[in-house]
């Protein structure tokens, strides 16, 4: 076979014979579905923006998120606050790892994954805190003790001697509510966190790959770029869903 | 860049090594968990002939209803046990047959049977690709779909029936367990199929992007590309953007099904009492489910179009026409199928002015269309057209692409919307449109790389017979609904026989039920040519179309993973290069180089004639412009 045109297709990226985005096919495969996964949540915020919209009152994120381990109330956002930097500094550790990859220094990979999973691991620990602890106040999917429509009937229930938290309960339980934002929350940051978590597992696959040199061997590190990747998108998701939940 | 070519190449060897045949392969890694895209190809086709056998006996026995209301079958209480008491369907499994023929014939048949199989089959093999970017994530994609494939069939034998809301699933009807019998374990088992689906879709869908994108042998530039890669290419980007907000939906679904959340749900009263799940939006389930739902229609028929342009350029032995605009057709189509969504729920109480926004867009849609069946029929013009059946159903897909479209263009418009709405027209449209041109479009495909598939071609008499019965009873089951439909009878009915208005048109369904009938008869000619032919069938040879493409010039004879013996054959030319002039045969691969061919018929020196017809071109035109202002200027007119 001739081969005079392969000459001609040197330097020509999109040529054939040639990764024209400079990415391997697993990167490229990744970016989709990054750009798929995107989609995913587009369609869950839209469907909060749309339910929003049409509801006649909606929680205020800084009386529900005003709580903190050990600090009962009247510090608004202060625990989501320390959730979101923990989100974004294992980010930072997965940049770090990356680039350790680029030097193929085993050691500081693995340092690195580590703490990202231990990030990883922390931001959901907050979450289940904070989950638990929404719970405790008479949240669920389908009850919303935030609705501004019970407030009369808390005060209500209060003016009959009960305590807050026993008014609170007794009003959620009994009287009809708009519970869209408890079922929004509990089901996007869910979505989220359910994405954090399959991170972490494939994060700690990852680090015991790195531990024993499977990359080592392999000659380079590419696919802790890959699960990094992920991982800033789910850092990136926390972002827009921070916004909508917790800031307006 | 060199670190990149490296890479590519470290790829492709290793899968060579497979050529060598040092590799062991069991039965179960052969046939049933293979990574081999061809056998995955071939995988992914008798699940798709399966399902399509059983959504079109589905069809017969809601036909049989529709036909004949007040007839009664003893075999029907045989087969459908309680759904058919006393040999009568009943309405619940009529609504559950309606709903689980949609589901099965879009997204198993037309989505994972068409583009499954193809894209498999083929974006490797003519790419000049060893196997799929991630063969073991191509493998994972079948056996989801397989999954899925179980999960919809087994909901059919739940106690209560399957899924009974129509294809689309809205709520409340699919969002209440306690609304109907088909809303109970049915319809979870079908968000669970279809959850898993989606998993499936996605893996295939990111690998056929990976491979198109990375895995092109040298010379196959992106403008080199068979027309059925850049089909397969849009498809996967439609399904990669598309299904993920199904899935988003799908979750909605779920979680008001089995939490009791109202994502979907406002203002519904059961028997006289309100339900305590309020404040949500079905419009809202709607809006998300057709953002998937029309890019769906595209996923469904582009890959029946790129099959065509392949099957028409070769079978009439002429280069397509308008290759670009081909591409550029394919394009304009994926970006508009994002944005037309609302045209399904132009009823919905929308913005009049969002509804002409949607209008507009939609009927836009007819101008890339109209680019695709002008490029068919000017490649079909004067070509030196060989009958096979694959063409035979090429033209086939150009004939219902055109009746189809044509009533989209009605359907497209939001005042006559208000008639037709919901009714037999939309049906008729749709099924002509994207179900039977897209058929056509897969069996044209099934016919033209049968031998690719299996080495033998499929018996050509028992094809034109297939294809000419199945082309009569498309039509004469689809066509007289158009009219049923603009008298504004309703879609999904069990029977006709309750209004005055519908009564005329019982005599036109017992026609319809027939021709149904007898469309489905053929397909058994179809199922026993496929079948024969593969144990018995008459061998092919290595390139019995005489096409261009290169899955033609790997082995047909033995299955080899990694498709080519040696080197991956390089690429010269485009793929259309049929009938050259100057040429020995009617056709030049695209591995053949200039040099392997006669002086007259090097592409160099048709680029030169090419350029010379140009500018005599533009020579004739200055002088009609001269001939012109002299005209002009004899009129009185004057320049300036």
């Amino acid at each position: 076979m001739s081969t005079h045109s392969v000459a001609a297709n040197e330097g020509k990226i999109w040529d054939g014979g040639n990764e024209p985005f400079g990415a391997s096919y697993g990167k490229l495969m990744m970016w989709f579905f990054l750009l798929s996964d995107a989609f995913t949540f587009t369609a869950l915020l839209l469907g909060y923006g749309a339910l929003r919209f049409s509801a006649l009152n909606w929680a205020d994120p800084d009386v529900v998120f005003q709580s903190a381990p050990g600090i009962e109330s009247g510090a608004p956002l202060v625990f989501v606050g320390i959730m979101t930097f923990i989100l974004i500094m294992s980010s930072v550790t997965m940049v770090l790892a990356v680039e350790a990859g680029h030097r193929n220094s085993k050691s500081e990979v693995v340092k690195w994954m580590i703490w990202t999973v231990i990030g990883g691991a922390m931001f959901l620990g907050c979450q289940a805190w904070e989950w638990t602890h929404l719970f405790s106040e008479g949240a669920s999917i389908t009850k919303n003790p935030f609705a501004p429509e019970l407030v009369p009937y808390i005060e209500k229930f209060v003016s009959q001697g009960m305590s807050h938290h026993e008014a609170t309960l007794k009003a959620v339980n009994e009287i009809p509510h708009n519970y869209e934002f408890t079922s929004l929350f509990f089901t996007i940051t869910g979505f989220h966190g359910f994405h954090v978590f399959s991170g972490v597992v494939i994060n700690i696959v990852i680090t015991i790959n790195a531990m024993v040199g499977t990359y080592q061997r392999r000659g380079h590190y590419e696919m802790i770029e890959k699960v990094g990747l992920y991982w800033h998108f789910v850092d990136l998701v926390w972002v827009f869903v921070f916004t909508f939940f917790y800031l307006v | 860049m060199a670190h990149a070519a490296t890479a590519h190449h470290d790829h492709q060897a290793g899968h060579g090594h497979d050529d060598h045949g040092h590799h062991h392969e069991t039965f179960l890694s052969k046939y049933v968990f293979s990574m081999d895209h061809k056998m995955i190809a071939k995988q992914f086709l008798i699940t798709g002939i399966l399902m399509a056998f059983i959504g079109m006996l589905m069809s017969v026995i809601f036909r049989i209803q529709l036909g004949w209301p007040e007839g009664t079958y003893p075999w029907m209480e045989t087969l459908l046990g309680k759904w058919g008491k006393g040999g009568k369907l009943s309405p619940e499994f009529y609504m559950g047959l309606v709903t689980i023929h949609g589901t099965i014939m879009v997204f198993f048949v037309l989505t994972a049977g068409l583009s499954g199989t193809f894209s498999n089959l083929l974006i490797p093999l003519q790419l000049g690709a060893r196997d799929m970017a991630s063969p073991f994530i191509n493998m994972l994609s079948y056996w989801l779909f397989f999954v899925s494939t179980v999960l919809m069939l087994a909901s059919v034998f739940v106690e209560t029936g399957p899924a009974s809301g129509g294809w689309t699933v809205y709520p409340p009807l699919s969002a209440l367990p306690q609304a109907m019998s088909g809303s109970g374990l049915g319809m979870t088992l079908w968000l669970l199929s279809m959850t898993i689906f989606i998993a499936s879709s996605l893996m295939g869908s990111l690998n056929y992007i990976a491979t198109i994108l990375n895995m092109r042998t040298v010379g196959m530039k992106m403008t080199r590309m068979p027309l059925t890669i850049w089909a397969f290419l849009c498809t996967a980007i439609l399904g990669v953007l598309s299904f993920p907000v199904l899935l988003s939906a799908a979750v909605l679904l779920t979680f008001d099904r089995l939490f009791h959340t109202s994502f979907y749900l406002n203002e519904i009263y059961i028997a006289g009492a309100p339900l305590a799940q309020t404040g949500g939006s079905a419009i809202l389930y709607q809006h998300l489910f057709w953002f998937l739902g029309h890019p769906e229609v595209y996923i469904i028929l582009m890959p029946a179009l790129g099959l065509t342009s392949e099957v028409i350029a070769t079978n009439s032995r002429k280069p397509i026409f308008g290759y670009r605009a081909m591409i550029g057709s394919l394009l304009g189509i994926s970006v508009l199928s994002f944005i037309v969504w609302g045209h399904h729920m132009f009823m919905t109480g929308m913005n009049p002015f969002l509804g002409n926004v949607f209008m507009i867009l939609t009927l836009v849609i007819a101008v890339p269309s109209a680019v695709k069946t002008f490029n068919y029929l000017a490649t079909l013009w004067k070509g030196s057209i060989h009958m096979t059946p694959a063409m035979l159903f090429a033209i086939g897909l150009v004939s219902m692409f055109i009746s189809g479209g044509l009533t989209g263009i009605w359907l497209g418009n939001a005042a006559l919307d208000i008639n037709l709405h919901d009714t037999y027209f939309v049906v008729a449209h749709f099924h002509l449109v994207m179900g039977a041109a897209s058929i056509f479009g897969m069996l044209a495909g099934v016919y033209h790389w049968f031998p690719r598939m299996f080495g033998r071609v499929m018996n050509a008499r028992l094809g034109y017979l297939h294809f000419w019965l199945t082309l009569a009873s498309a039509y004469m089951v689809f066509f007289p609904m158009h009219f049923i439909g603009m008298d504004g009878v309703p879609r999904r009915y069990y029977s006709f026989t309750e209004f005055e208005y519908m009564k005329p048109w019982l005599d036109l369904n017992k026609f319809i039920s027939i021709s149904a009938i007898l469309g489905s008869v053929a397909q058994f000619v179809f199922l026993y040519n496929f079948f024969n032919s593969i144990f018995r069938g008459e061998k092919s040879g290595q390139n019995p179309w005489k096409a261009n493409t290169l899955e033609w010039t790997a082995p047909m004879d033995v299955r080899l993973h990694g498709n080519w013996p040696g080197d991956i054959p390089h690429v010269y030319r485009w793929p259309y290069d049929y009938s050259v002039p100057g040429a020995v045969d009617d056709f030049i691969p695209q591995n053949v180089s200039d040099d392997e061919l006669p002086e007259a018929a090097r592409s160099v020196n048709r680029e030169q004639t090419l350029a010379a017809e140009a500018a005599n071109q533009e020579k004739k035109e200055e002088a009609s412009t001269l001939a012109f202002s002299s005209l002009f200027s004899k009129l009185g007119f004057r320049k300036g």
